[in-house]
């Protein structure tokens, strides 16, 4: 169907997610093969995964757990009877032959998260996003095309089953997103969501995260959906916007030339930066659906259900707007500090050690997220303890030592921890915050320097900053700096 | 031989493990050429495994419950180690690299694996003509059918070429070879026993079960069968009863329900219709009380069951497309090809119908229609049978409209095939225990059954009836000859 043509409206996008997560259980959902990834092919099968005649399948209670968990983050609501059913496709990547997924009575429904859509050069705002519903399904198997490096040439293909089984959330939002950039917002949301849960490691490159795109365009907000296009094949949020911001274009230009818009799937080609036509979708597929009668009900009591949700830890939304409400950060830092729980936890232990909120904040989001990431370490791990940071916070907030000196001695608070207190008082690194102190230091300087003095007097304030540097030099950076300028401003004036 | 009595001469040393299984090896032997009950005989490994109990009989050891018992296996239940072929060119070389929960079970149990028995493909069918490996004689006249779908081990049994055996029962696949060839039948409860292992034909219904010469070997190999596993979401958690601790009680003040419909239908042959009668004043004789029930919905059972059984079917043996074991066509020149090509050649045209069949009723437009409507007259049969047990304590009917019936004679009539299935299915249906006994013969010699239907897991209960009335008919003691009846 051709978008209206209701040509004063502006285009507008409509775009929906689909978003499967795998489950990072041990185990797969229903037998106890091992989840690991990137091991040689089919090491990770038993019977079950393989589809043996006679085997059956068996919930994974961690499964279930995880799924409830994730569900509850987003607002959903969980049923409290649910039920698997078998979606029915023939492809060798599935070794029944159907996949054990949940059709018409999924474990939660009716849901929504809030996205803080940022964007480089623009106010940034909070949007929230509906979530239609959570359902846990069975992972397929992989194949891989051999005698050619693609699928066109090859002479045979193989089949590993490592993957086949792995649990799966599959997450679908509502039509809520409007632009590429609100799409990847809302997909780096869930990600950082499932990863604050533990519930998912969210690795895009290893296909632990995957997003599929519905998209149309309309004029307008109150026309009806245009012809919907599904787009495939994103393993990064850039190109997830990327990808929408593209087919935005694309379909707008068709229908501005007169082109209709047909019901396709499309991959995303990351090396063109294009999306491709790869099968259309002409009427729906018929997968047969009906209820798997090997599992029984999925029940969840209130009891089960309510003890999970005592275990969520607060989430990325509440902690920015914690951060921005009770701690006074900036959005940007809130942000920033929340993107993933280490670094939350670990800046949480630095405040509530008696840090300064906003120097705590700029510190950890610039030196030490700086050594953490260019180093890969863990925030749990790294030697420089959240109560030690906060001692360093509090002896350049309280005047004790200077920011220049703090920069100085953090590589080997990084490398070793140790007291701040104890390396400044122990190399009297402490700040010179005597006036007559600086005044005398002052006082040699510009004996030393008479040319100097007479150009600034002469009009070239510029030479302050000389004098500054001068004066850090000779001190060992440990002048306390607000004092210096003014005496310094003081002596100059002559 | 009854499996208390051979256990006390194993334990006597009156005969050992190893005489008794060469002695059904040698039966199985001499009658195989006519009777083609067995797709496999695992003569070496019932020897090894009879040397096995010999040696612990003499070494004081204490024997397992089924010590040396030879039993004779479905070609659908998964041996380990143990071609297992569902009797379909499909799975020809299928050799399972687990043991199914039931069996494990009894080779704990100590039981002896003769060999695996001839079945209709895939479970599929009530004569066992549909295997892909010839047909099973039945052993009172051999130009007859055994019955089926299990009816390589009622017939193996009848033969006495084992001393017990196990089928599965998804319409009546147990009872209605056991009313056909003479024994005794029975399919528990649906949960009662594991279907792990079970090849899967429709899993809302499969229930695997034992056949025996007697019902106190019913209840001895129930004994060892029943019970939860974790490996099977649909068994059922509840403790296993003793199942013979029963049997020896009257059934005096008993309320057995005739089920009206069963006796009124057509087709339900004079000869049958007069020896369960019959059975039902024996049953009196012994203080039983008969009661009249009307079950309106038991006989919809069958439109239900063939809407219902052939979806699961469908999906359920859509695994086997030549890609991970069994068979695959040659020379496919697509993915496509090969699958469909594997399809239609490895599967029989009674299995390729059910998965049409079932593949329709699932169909989108269609799934409302058949499949739903399927799963809601189910729940009214359920419904049926709460009423009736609100008065009775077990229903009686026959087991089969007729008895059995020649080779051929439903070969290009399918719906005749099914509505053997009848009186059977409605039990599948509602998750009921049900159980075959024998109790006359026709004028032709061939055996006719009765059927016992029991609530919910009260299978003693069932067992009990059954061996009251066994023991008081001796229906056996007094039967025709057949050709390859032992003596």
């Amino acid at each position: 169907m051709p978008a209206p043509a209701a040509k004063d409206q502006a285009w507008e996008a409509v775009i929906g997610l689909e978003t499967h997560v795998q489950l990072g259980t041990d185990s797969k959902i229903f037998t106890a093969a091992s989840t690991t990834f990137g091991d040689e092919p089919n090491t990770h099968i038993d019977p079950v995964v393989c589809g043996l005649p006679g085997t059956l399948p068996v919930l994974n209670q961690k499964v279930l757990e995880y799924a409830v968990k994730a569900a509850m983050a987003l607002n959903l609501n969980i049923a409290e009877h649910s039920k698997f059913d078998r979606k029915q496709y023939f492809y060798p990547d599935l070794p029944k032959n159907y996949q054990i997924s949940q059709y018409d009575e999924p474990i939660a429904e009716e849901g929504w998260i809030e996205v803080e859509v940022a964007e480089k050069g623009k106010d940034s705002y909070l949007k929230t996003i509906g979530i239609e519903r959570l359902h846990m399904e069975e992972d397929a198997g992989k194949l891989v095309h051999a005698g050619s490096d693609r699928l066109a040439g090859s002479t045979h293909s193989l089949v590993d089953y490592n993957r086949a089984g792995v649990a799966l959330a599959e997450i679908v939002s509502k039509p809520d997103l409007r632009t590429g950039r609100e799409a990847a917002e809302y997909a780096s949301e869930i990600r950082r969501i499932m990863r604050y849960l533990g519930v998912s490691d969210g690795n895009m490159q290893e296909g632990s995260l995957r997003c599929d795109v519905n998209i149309s365009v309309r004029r307008g907000p109150d026309a009806p959906f245009g012809t919907k296009v599904e787009i495939k094949n994103m393993n990064s949020f850039s190109a997830i916007q990327k990808a929408c911001d593209y087919e935005i274009q694309r379909q707008i230009k068709a229908y501005e030339s007169g082109e209709a818009i047909i019901q396709e799937t499309r991959l995303w080609d990351e090396g063109k930066q294009l999306t491709k036509s790869m099968r259309s979708k002409e009427g729906a597929s018929d997968y047969r659906y009906f209820p798997d009668p090997d599992l029984g009900p999925i029940e969840v009591s209130v009891d089960q259900r309510e003890a999970w949700r005592a275990e969520l830890p607060e989430l990325p939304a509440a902690k920015r707007h914690r951060y921005s409400d009770d701690l006074g950060l900036s959005q940007y830092d809130a942000r920033v500090l929340t993107d993933e729980r280490p670094m939350a936890d670990y800046y949480e232990a630095v405040v509530g050690a008696g840090a300064d909120a906003k120097l705590a904040a700029n510190w950890i989001s610039g030196d030490i997220a700086a050594h953490v990431n260019s180093n890969r370490l863990n925030y749990s791990e790294l030697p420089f303890r959240p109560e030690q940071l906060a001692e360093m916070v509090q002896l350049i907030d309280g005047g004790k030592i200077s920011g220049k000196i703090a920069k100085e001695i953090l590589p080997e608070l990084l490398e070793k921890g140790g007291s701040p207190q104890a390396i400044v008082d122990e190399r009297g690194l402490g700040m010179i915050s005597d006036p007559a102190a600086i005044t005398a230091i002052v006082d040699e300087l510009l004996e030393a320097h008479p040319a100097e003095v007479e150009a600034f007097r002469g009009g070239k304030k510029k030479l302050q900053g000389f004098f500054v540097g001068q004066l850090m030099k000779k001190t060992g950076g440990k002048a306390d700096p607000k004092l210096a300028n003014q005496i310094l401003s003081q002596k100059l004036k002559g | 031989m009854a499996i208390a009595e051979w256990r006390q001469q194993l334990v006597s040393g009156e005969m050992s493990a190893r005489e008794l299984t060469d002695q059904h090896l040698a039966r199985i032997a001499a009658v195989e050429p006519s009777l083609n009950a067995y797709l496999e005989v695992t003569a070496d490994r019932a020897r090894a495994d009879a040397d096995r109990i010999d040696q612990a009989r003499s070494a004081g050891e204490d024997l397992p419950p089924l010590a040396g018992v030879p039993l004779a296996i479905k070609d659908n239940l998964c041996t380990k180690g143990v071609p297992t072929t569902c009797a379909s060119r499909m799975l020809a070389g299928f050799v399972p690299p687990y043991e199914s929960t039931v069996t494990g079970r009894l080779w704990d149990a100590g039981a002896v694996l003769l060999g695996k028995t001839n079945l209709d493909e895939f479970a599929m069918g009530g004569s066992t003509e549909t295997s892909a490996f010839g047909p099973t004689a039945n052993p009172w006249n051999v130009d007859h059918v055994p019955g089926g779908s299990s009816g390589g081990s009622a017939a193996a049994l009848a033969a006495g070429a084992c001393m017990a055996s196990l089928g599965s029962d998804t319409g009546g696949s147990i009872r209605q070879p056991a009313s056909f060839c003479g024994v005794v039948g029975l399919k528990p409860t649906y949960g009662r026993i594991s279907r792990y292992g079970l090849v899967a034909f429709a899993s809302s219904l499969d229930q695997v079960g034992p056949f025996s010469s007697s019902v106190a070997d019913t209840a001895a190999l129930l004994q060892v069968m029943a019970g939860y596993d974790p490996r099977d979401s649909t068994s059922l958690k509840v403790p296993v009863p003793d199942y013979s601790a029963d049997l020896e009680k009257p059934i005096k003040g008993l309320r057995v329900g005739l089920v009206r419909e069963c006796f009124e239908q057509d087709g339900l042959s004079a000869e049958v219709k007069a020896s369960v009668l019959a059975a039902a004043e024996q049953l009196q004789a012994l203080g039983a009380e008969l009661v009249d029930v009307s079950c309106p919905r038991f006989t919809d059972g069958i439109a239900t069951y063939y809407v219902i059984a052939p979806s699961e079917a469908s999906a359920n043996l859509a695994r086997y497309d030549g890609v991970k074991y069994g068979f695959r066509a040659e020379d496919a020149d697509s993915l496509a090809a090969m699958t469909s090509r594997s399809r239609a050649e490895g599967f029989g045209s009674e299995v390729q119908r059910r998965i049409l069949i079932g593949t329709y009723a699932l169909s989108a437009g269609y799934v409302d229609a058949y499949y739903k409507k399927a799963q809601q007259v189910r729940t009214l049969i359920r419904r049926d049978f709460d009423a009736a047990y609100q008065t009775v304590d077990v229903l009686l009917t026959p087991t089969a409209p007729t008895t059995s019936f020649r080779n051929g004679a439903h070969a290009d009539d399918p719906l005749a095939m099914y509505l053997a299935d009848l009186l059977t299915i409605p039990a599948n249906l509602a998750g009921l225990p049900a159980i075959s006994v024998p109790c006359g013969f026709d004028s032709a010699g061939l055996p006719i059954g009765l059927q016992l239907i029991g609530n919910v897991l009260e299978e003693s209960r069932l067992l009990q009836v059954a061996h009251q009335y066994e023991q008081s008919a001796q229906v056996m003691a007094t039967s025709p000859q057949g050709a390859l009846i032992p003596a």
